[in-house]
């Protein structure tokens, strides 16, 4: 590929072309879902089976990778795209499979396939590229994305790309009108009039805290200091959410689209995006994104001959949640230790060394190219009235559909676990879920009529934070979970004012003798006093919403921590020190299966005869539960 | 000149002063742990919160390094500074119950119970040293590191690791070479002072210097102690034997 330079909107036009022809090629395509999660559940060995079958047959076929589609449950995804004919997607793929499924080629293979797609929605400019009608023929009897109820709710807007284009092709990026939004906001708009954009949008900071973007920008803009500073938080620390990694993967030049057009509108000529340490893929996506624009020239001095400069390079983390943190993260960045630092002054005055520094999470900045295009107008008749836009959440735990989904504001919780997530596995109940990552809370299945916004899940003791979502079933004990999250949070915390460190400690120290069963009823108080002064009293926002999970578990499930404490009992089976396991010596045929698994060689007896548990050396380590073909073990 | 109102009064003060500033200039107390003029506000302890704006979009912050605001509404004694303080010196009798400034503050604030356990002394043997040496009580305000680094010039000493991690210590756990032996950081240490043994009732002295341990990580051979009897000891010796005082017992082998 020679190289090419993106100075104008011709430039664009002629790039597209070749960038359709590889989105949408004379050939046979096949595209192997190789984002992170794909690459955990095996999708290397998937494609190294598809290119190996390829090369052996000598077949005409176009092989790539793909960002994620957000189909998480149905990883290692392979989706064959043959040209007139719908792109179809199979689930669950395994080595042996995608070699069947490529010699078979142009057949379906029907029972391994999940869904069909008839074309790609581009929200940048507003089109449907339709490349199958369903006149073409064929009933497949596949149902197509758009019926899914995982899909059908959705609106892509900030992973418009993701799943659909190669994300290391800077042509194909272009081609589904890719940094169209920076030549319209460079050429033909003034900088006043992009933040008039955004703040018409409503767009508000997707990191969590929801502060107006486009008010943040103006103040950035209007703050005296020089140099300026654009920073993109990509340190995504919440434990189960990956939503800012989807599109780092997925679609990096949507970032460094929107970055550019904030240094635009703000008169910052340099942006930073610091990654956590932990996304490798992410990191090496982002930096090779920069340097395919920096050599189509879309980065550096005069860009689209403008005669605005922009240079962006990316830092990684060191392995901390505090900088997940605006003002940790800055001192990171400077090389110092990464302790949050006391607003006001907030970065936007006093950012990056000292300087104007204007820092928006990852989500935010993806929006801002779809913003342009279409108009702050059309973007705020998305979602609610105090809440615009879209938001992905990343939906894990007990439910159906794990994924990573993008929906507008305003969507309930019960239409996110029941209608997209498809409900709870196994006929178990929905329990709560759990919103907000760590500074987030609990929110019981019989408030699921909220919607998910900004406000309203605050009212219900709760955030929407950065994204996570996870789903709990009745097997869950709110106080294990309280204990998991306090977990957390002591291991994280910067450890420098008294309330979080010490606080955290203590709250942990009294949450796990209430699991133990050693819990005081005035135990309940103590927390609720101890929680309320680290939320009142802590340096940053990783203390303030420290007690969270507590307190919102003791809100709701108070009748749980009281069953530990006055009947010593887990009612969800999962405190260890409450709970026993032993044999129904009915069901217990002998086999022998258990005792081969036991961790503490605690299971006796002779073989075809009822076994039994000793509790003296059980570790209540459940393997036990787990190996019996009988449900001959149970647990009290 | 910037306007506000403390607790009701008005006051003009220059730009960049600090609420505590601000409250010490008209006279109304704050407490505080970390605070030390001269040197640089740090934030630690969370003891001198004060309440401003006004209900219910006010807020607690740390005076010391909050700077003043134009219009801004500060009150140093309200209900919820009130609650803060309390839980705040309970949470600290916890961590170090043999301070003496700490016990002080915490009968001065009305604390009249302690719901946690407390701390249990850390024991640790520094290699080069033939001594167990006490690291117990640190509240980590930093006092010591910041003396150390900003008026002493000479920075042997600093923070280390992170959360329940994070603790005082020389470079690799190694005296530094600019360590010049001064004792700022054993002078500038809350806790490092008498130790609180409890009400005597049988004695004048409270004995505190029987139990005295600098809470460093050296041992000196000249200590530097500053004697003064505790509220505790004053109320129930020779001046007041008839007023118990409930003082829960350190539950630990000394």
């Amino acid at each position: 590929m020679k190289a090419f330079y993106i100075h104008s909107l011709e430039d664009l036009h002629e790039l597209s072309t070749a960038g359709n022809s590889s989105l949408y090629p004379n050939r046979t395509k096949i595209l192997v879902g190789m984002a992170t999660c794909g690459q955990a559940a095996g999708a290397n060995e998937v494609l190294q089976a598809v290119q190996e079958e390829v090369e052996k047959g000598q077949l005409p076929y176009f092989v790539m990778g793909t960002g994620c589609i957000g189909w998480c449950s149905q990883e290692p995804l392979l989706d064959i795209w043959v040209p007139g004919q719908p792109r179809v997607t199979y689930g669950r793929v395994t080595p042996e499979r995608a070699r069947k499924i490529v010699r078979a080629l142009p057949e379906i293979q029907h029972n391994w396939a999940v869904a069909l797609m008839h074309g790609d929605d581009n929200p940048i400019t507003g089109k449907f590229k339709k490349y199958w009608s369903s006149k073409n023929g064929h009933k497949n009897g596949l149902p197509s994305y758009k019926d899914l109820p995982l899909f059908k709710h959705q609106t892509r807007l900030v992973m418009r790309n993701c799943g659909i284009i190669d994300p290391s092709s800077l042509l194909e990026y272009v081609a589904r009108g890719g940094y169209l939004a920076l030549w319209q906001g460079l050429r033909k708009h003034s900088p006043e009039q992009v933040i008039r954009e955004i703040t018409t949008s409503g767009l508000r900071g997707r990191g969590g805290a929801g502060f107006p973007t486009g008010k943040k920008w103006q103040a950035v803009r209007e703050a005296s200091g020089d140099p300026k500073y654009i920073i993109c938080n990509a340190d995504e620390g919440d434990p189960g959410a990956y939503m800012d990694r989807g599109v780092l993967e997925g679609d990096p030049h949507s970032v460094l689209e929107g970055m550019i057009l904030g240094g635009y509108a703000m008169g910052a000529h340099e942006g930073i995006i610091y990654v956590r340490e932990e996304y490798p893929l992410a990191v090496s996506r982002m930096k090779e994104a920069i340097q395919q624009a920096e050599q189509a020239e879309l980065l550096g001095d005069n860009i689209f001959e403008s005669g605005f400069s922009f240079h962006i390079r990316v830092v990684k983390g060191a392995g901390a949640f505090v900088c997940g943190e605006e003002t940790a993260l800055i001192r990171s960045i400077e090389g110092k230790v990464g302790e949050p630092q006391q607003r006001p002054p907030y970065p936007a005055q006093q950012g990056l060394w000292g300087k104007p520094t204007c820092i928006n999470n990852v989500e935010t900045w993806a929006n801002v190219p779809v913003i342009v295009t279409r108009g702050g107008k059309w973007f705020a008749g998305v979602g609610t009235e105090k809440s615009k836009g879209t938001k992905i959440f990343s939906l894990v735990g007990n439910i159906e559909n794990t994924a990573l989904i993008e929906v507008p504001m305003g969507t309930t919780l019960a239409s996110v676990v029941y209608e997209i997530g498809g409900g709870i596995p196994n006929g178990n109940a929905c329990k709560a879920i759990q919103t907000g990552g760590p500074s987030g809370g609990c929110i019981p299945a019989d408030k699921f009529d909220l919607p998910v916004d900004y406000d309203s899940l605050m009212q219900a003791g709760s955030i929407m934070g950065s994204g996570g979502m996870i789903v709990m079933d009745d097997h869950t004990c709110m106080v294990d979970i309280a204990k998991y999250f306090l977990g957390f949070l002591q291991d994280e915390s910067c450890g420098k004012c008294f309330t979080c460190r010490v606080g955290t400690q203590r709250l942990m120290q009294i949450v796990t003798r209430i699991s133990e069963g050693k819990g005081k009823e005035e135990d309940l108080d103590l927390l609720e006093d101890l929680g309320w002064l680290i939320k009142e009293a802590s340096l940053c926002g990783l203390g303030q919403t420290a007690a969270n999970p507590v307190l919102s578990t003791l809100r709701y499930f108070r009748s749980e921590y009281l069953a530990h404490i006055r009947d010593k009992r887990c009612p969800a089976k999962v405190c260890r020190e409450l709970i026993t396991f032993a044999i129904d010596p009915v069901t217990c045929n002998g086999c022998g299966a258990c005792v081969q698994v036991c961790s503490g060689s605690a299971i006796l007896g002779e073989k075809k005869k009822p076994y039994t548990i000793d509790a003296a050396h059980c570790t209540k380590c459940g393997a036990c539960l787990e190996a019996c073909k009988f449900d001959a073990v149970f647990v009290n | 000149m910037i306007h506000v109102t403390i607790n009701g009064l008005s006051l003009e003060v220059k730009k960049g002063t600090t609420i505590l500033e601000a409250a010490q200039f008209i006279g109304f107390p704050i407490p505080t742990l970390c605070h030390e003029d001269g040197l640089r506000p740090y934030g630690a302890c969370r003891m001198c919160v004060v309440e401003i704006g006004e209900t219910p979009r006010s807020k607690l912050v740390t005076s010391c390094t909050y700077k003043v605001e134009e219009g801004m509404k500060i009150r140093t004694d309200s209900m919820r500074v009130q609650r803060a303080r309390r839980l705040l010196l309970e949470l600290y009798v916890a961590t170090s119950p043999l301070s003496k400034r700490i016990q002080d503050m915490a009968s001065a604030m009305g604390v009249r119970e302690v719901r946690y356990d407390p701390e249990p002394p850390k024991r640790e043997t520094i290699a080069g040293l033939q001594l167990p040496v006490d690291r117990e009580g640190c509240i980590q305000c930093g006092l010591c590191v910041r003396i150390c680094n900003e008026q002493m010039m000479a920075g042997a000493i600093g923070f280390s690791g992170r959360g329940v991690q994070r603790r005082v210590a020389r470079p690799f756990e190694q005296t530094s070479e600019l360590c010049r032996q001064c004792g700022a950081c054993l002078y500038a240490c809350p806790v490092c002072e008498l130790r609180c043994a409890g009400p005597q009732p049988e004695s004048t002295l409270c004995s505190g210097c029987l139990n005295f341990s600098p809470v460093c990580f050296q041992s000196y051979e000249d200590a530097m102690c500053f004697l003064t009897p505790c509220h505790a000891c004053e109320l129930s010796g020779p001046i007041r034997p008839d007023v118990k005082i409930r003082v829960r017992e350190p539950k630990f082998a000394r």
